[in-house]
C-alpha cells in the first residue's frame, strides 16, 4: 500500500513546485474570482455615472499626486463616520474608478463624500496653501496645480483606455444612443469619446473652478474631480434596508 | 597564510551573491534615509518644499519601494543564490541569467523611483510602477525562477533542505501575485500611463490581496527561508523541529492567501469576505508562531551566544518582533479592534514592527554572517556591530510606540461624542494631536537609519580589509617560497 511521506516532496522539485503552486492559489480563487461573477457586489442605485472628461483628467492628477497615501475614499457604516462624513460609501458609487482609491490611511479626512461641501475657492486656496485655511494642517502646498496649463492632448486615448476596461465612454452613435438611454442625454453627451476635448474645456470654462477663465489648469480639473466626490447617488431615494443587503 | 581562496568561494558562484549583497546595503541607506524624510515632512511640513518631485504623496512610494524591493529584494536575491547553492552543493544554474537578474531588478528599482517622482503612479500601494516597470519585473522574476529551480534540479544532495521550499514559495507566490494585481490598459504604446483592468471593490480586492501577500511571501515567507539557514548556521546547532518546520511550511503557505480582505473591514465588499479573512488571520497565528519557536528553540544549547555575539542577537530579536507582530496582525484583524485601528497610525506602527525589527532586523544578522563568508575574510568591527544592534532596536521601539500612541489617540478621537451626540472633535484637532508622535517616529526612524550607515560602512571596511589581503597574499607566498 501506498504510504505518503514528506520526504517524496523533498527529494523532488518538480512535486514541490506544483503542490506549492497549489497550496497558494486556493485562497485568492474562493475570495476575488466570485467577486467578479455575482451581482450581489453593486447595489442597484441611480445617479452614479463615468467621470467627466475633465473629472477623469482631475482623477489622474489624484494618482498622480499620490493623494491616496493620507486620504481615504471610502466612508465606513459607524455613527461618528456617519456624522463627519456622510452616507457610508456604496461599492457601486466606486464602480468606474480604475483604479480604486479607497486608500489606507487618514492623515487627512476621507474624501469620499467632499463634493458640494466646500468652495471652489476654498479648494483652490486651500490646494495652494493648506494652512491659509486650515493653520494645523501638516498637508503640503501644490501650487504648481494653480501655474500648470491641463495637458488634455491625449484624453480620448485615456477614455479609450478606460472604455476597454469596461467604462461606458461611447466611441460612435450606437454606444452614444445606449449611453442616452442608461444615464439621461446631458450626460451621455460628456461620455462622447468623439468630442471629449471640447466638453472638457467647455465643463472648465462654466465650472470656472480656478476662477481663471482665460486657461485651463490642472487645478481646474483636480477640483472639477473633487467636487463631483461622493455627489452621485441621491440618498433621499434609498432606504436603509434597501443597500445593507448587499453586504 | 599560504591558502587565502577559500574552498567555498570557487567552488560556488558568489559573484553575484557580492553583488546583490552590496545593493542591499545601498538600498537600505537609500530607501531608509527616504523614509526618515517623509516621516520628517509630516512632523514639519516645510520639508515639502512647495515642490512637486519632494512632496509626500510622490515621495512615499519612493521610501516603500526603496526598502521593500530595493533593500528587501536585493537580501533575499542575495541569501536565496547564496543558501540555494550552499545547501545544494552545486554552482548556479545558468550563471548569465542570474546576471541578468541583478541589473533587471537595479534598473526595476531606479526606473520606480524615478518615475514616481516624474508624477507617474499606478495609484496603487506598492504596486505603484506603471506598466513598462511592471512587465521588466515578469522577466526578471522569470529569469529568477529558471535560475532557482534550474539550482535545485541539479543539486548533489537528495533532500531539498527546509529553507529552499520557502524561497520558492516566496518566488511563486510574488509571481502569481504581481502578475494579477497588475493587469492594466495602457493609454498608449509610448507612454507609461494606464488604468487598471479592474474597477472598485474588485480593484481593492485584488490590491490586497497583493497587498496582503507582498508582506505574508515577499516580507515572511522568503526572509523565513533565510532565517531557516542563516540562524542554525550561525548558532552551529540544528533546526530544533523538522516535523514544525513542514508543518508550518505548508500552513504558511496555504493560510496566507485567504487574508488579505482583513485590509477591507467595513468597506464596501460583502461581509462573507472579511469574515473568512478574519478566521483565518487568526488561524495564521499558529503556522507564524510555529516558525518563530523553531527559529529562537534552534538555540537550545547555544543561548551563551546571545551574551557574546552581536550577529546572533539580532537574529533572535529578529524572531521575537515576528512573534510580536504575527500576534499583533490577527489582533488588528478582528473586526471591533480593525474599527479602531483601520486609516489610523496603529497600521503603520504594525508595519514597520514587521518590516524593521523582524525583515531588516533579520537580514542585518544574515548579512553579518554571510559578507565575511563571502570575501573570505572577518568582520571588521564586532564592536560596531553591537553599536548597531543597540541603534536599531532602540530605533524600532521608538518608533511603534509613538505609533501606537498616536493610532489609538486618532481613533479614539475620531468616535469620541459629547455629552450632546455630538463629535467631540474636528478632524484637525486629531492632526495636531499627532505632532510630538510624529517628531518621535522621525528620531526612532533617524536611530534605525544611523544604525544602517553604520553597518554600511562596517562592512565596506570589510571588504577593502579583504581586497588588501589579497592582493598582499601572493607577495608573501612569493617571499616565504
Amino acid at each position: 500500500m501506498f504510504k505518503f511521506k514528506h520526504e517524496s516532496l523533498e527529494t523532488n522539485a518538480g512535486l514541490l513546485l506544483v503542490l506549492t503552486m497549489l497550496a497558494i492559489s486556493v485562497g485568492g480563487l474562493v475570495e476575488i474570482a466570485p467577486l467578479f461573477m455575482i451581482d450581489s457586489t453593486m447595489e442597484k442605485v441611480d445617479g452614479v455615472r463615468p467621470y467627466s472628461p475633465l473629472e477623469q483628467r482631475g482623477r489622474d492628477i489624484y494618482t498622480r499626486e499620490g493623494c491616496y497615501t493620507c486620504h481615504s475614499q471610502m466612508i465606513r457604516p459607524f455613527r461618528d463616520e456617519q456624522l463627519r462624513y456622510g452616507h457610508y460609501s456604496l461599492a457601486s458609487e466606486s464602480k468606474y474608478d480604475h483604479p480604486f482609491q479607497w486608500g489606507s490611511k487618514r492623515t487627512g479626512p476621507d474624501l469620499a463624500r467632499v463634493g458640494g461641501k466646500y468652495s471652489n475657492e476654498w479648494h483652490v486656496q486651500h490646494l495652494i496653501k493648506p494652512t491659509s485655511v486650515v493653520p494645523e494642517s501638516v498637508m503640503p502646498n501644490y501650487p504648481w496645480l494653480q501655474s500648470t496649463p491641463l495637458d488634455y492632448s491625449d484624453i480620448g486615448d485615456r477614455m479609450r483606455a478606460l472604455r476597454t476596461t469596461g467604462v461606458p465612454y461611447s466611441a460612435n452613435a450606437e454606444e452614444y444612443k445606449a449611453n442616452v438611454e442608461k444615464f439621461g442625454e446631458a450626460v451621455a453627451k460628456t461620455l462622447h469619446i468623439p468630442d471629449a476635448q471640447k466638453n472638457l474645456i467647455a465643463q472648465a470654462q462654466e465650472g470656472n473652478y480656478d476662477s481663471d477663465r482665460t486657461s485651463v489648469s490642472e487645478m481646474d480639473a483636480l477640483v472639477a474631480y473633487l467636487q463631483v466626490l461622493g455627489t452621485m447617488v441621491d440618498f433621499r431615494q434609498y432606504k436603509p434596508e434597501d443597500l445593507v443587503k448587499y453586504r | 597564510m599560504a591558502a587565502t581562496s577559500n574552498p567555498a568561494t570557487e567552488q560556488y558562484n558568489f559573484d553575484i551573491v557580492r553583488k546583490f549583497a552590496i545593493m542591499t546595503l545601498f538600498w537600505g541607506v537609500v530607501g531608509m534615509f527616504v523614509g526618515v524624510y517623509i516621516a520628517s515632512e509630516l512632523a514639519w511640513p516645510f520639508l515639502n518644499f512647495d515642490s512637486p518631485y519632494f512632496s509626500f504623496g510622490r515621495f512615499r512610494p519612493v521610501h516603500t519601494g526603496g526598502v521593500i524591493f530595493g533593500f528587501g529584494g536585493s537580501a533575499l536575491f542575495a541569501t536565496s543564490y547564496y543558501v540555494v547553492q550552499r545547501t545544494c552543493q552545486t554552482r548556479l544554474f545558468a550563471p548569465g541569467l542570474a546576471t541578468f537578474t541583478f541589473w533587471g531588478w537595479q534598473a526595476v528599482i531606479v526606473l520606480a523611483a524615478l518615475s514616481y517622482v516624474m508624477g507617474y503612479s499606478q495609484g496603487k500601494e506598492y504596486a505603484e510602477m506603471e506598466w513598462p516597470i511592471d512587465l521588466l519585473i515578469e522577466v526578471v522574476w522569470v529569469a529568477y525562477l529558471i535560475v532557482f529551480v534550474g539550482t535545485l534540479m541539479n543539486r548533489k544532495q537528495p533532500h531539498i533542505y527546509v529553507a529552499n521550499w520557502f524561497y520558492l514559495s516566496f518566488i511563486l507566490a510574488t509571481a502569481l501575485l504581481h502578475t494579477f494585481n497588475n493587469i492594466a490598459i495602457p493609454v498608449g504604446l509610448f507612454t507609461l500611463k494606464s488604468y487598471s483592468l479592474f474597477a472598485g471593490p474588485q480593484d481593492a480586492m485584488t490590491q490586497w490581496w497583493y497587498g496582503h501577500n507582498a508582506v505574508g511571501f515577499f516580507l515572511t515567507a522568503a526572509f523565513l527561508g533565510m532565517m531557516y539557514y542563516f540562524v542554525p548556521k550561525h548558532a552551529g546547532r540544528p533546526v530544533y523541529s523538522y516535523r514544525l518546520s513542514i508543518v508550518h511550511f505548508w500552513a504558511l503557505s496555504f493560510m496566507y492567501m485567504w487574508v488579505g480582505t482583513h485590509h477591507l473591514h467595513w468597506t464596501a465588499i460583502p461581509d462573507w469576505t472579511s469574515t473568512l479573512a478574519a478566521t483565518f488571520s487568526i488561524m495564521l497565528l499558529l503556522p507564524s508562531w510555529g516558525g518563530m519557536i523553531n527559529g529562537i528553540m534552534t538555540l537550545s544549547g547555544a543561548w551563551d551566544k546571545l551574551r557574546t555575539d552581536p550577529v546572533m542577537r539580532f537574529m533572535i530579536v529578529a524572531l521575537s518582533f515576528y512573534g510580536m507582530s504575527t500576534f499583533e496582525g490577527p489582533l488588528m484583524s478582528l473586526k471591533d479592534v480593525n474599527a479602531l485601528s483601520h486609516y489610523t497610525d496603529w497600521t503603520v506602527g504594525h508595519v514597520h514592527s514587521g518590516a524593521l525589527g523582524w525583515v531588516a532586523m533579520i537580514s542585518f544578522g544574515s548579512l553579518y554572517h554571510m559578507i565575511p563568508r563571502l570575501w573570505n575574510t572577518q568582520l571588521y568591527s564586532e564592536r560596531l556591530v553591537n553599536a548597531h544592534f543597540w541603534l536599531a532596536t532602540i530605533g524600532v521601539l521608538l518608533y511603534i510606540t509613538a505609533m501606537w500612541i498616536s493610532g489609538i489617540m486618532q481613533g479614539l478621537m475620531w468616535r469620541a461624542f459629547d455629552d450632546f451626540g455630538n463629535l467631540q472633535y474636528s478632524f484637525v484637532e486629531s492632526v495636531a494631536a499627532m505632532h510630538p508622535f510624529y517628531a518621535m517616529r522621525a528620531i526612532g526612524g533617524m536611530f534605525f537609519l544611523t544604525g544602517m550607515i553604520i553597518m554600511a560602512y562596517n562592512c565596506f571596511m570589510t571588504i577593502r580589509q579583504a581586497q588588501r589581503a589579497e592582493q598582499a597574499a601572493p607577495a608573501v607566498a612569493v617571499a616565504s617560497a
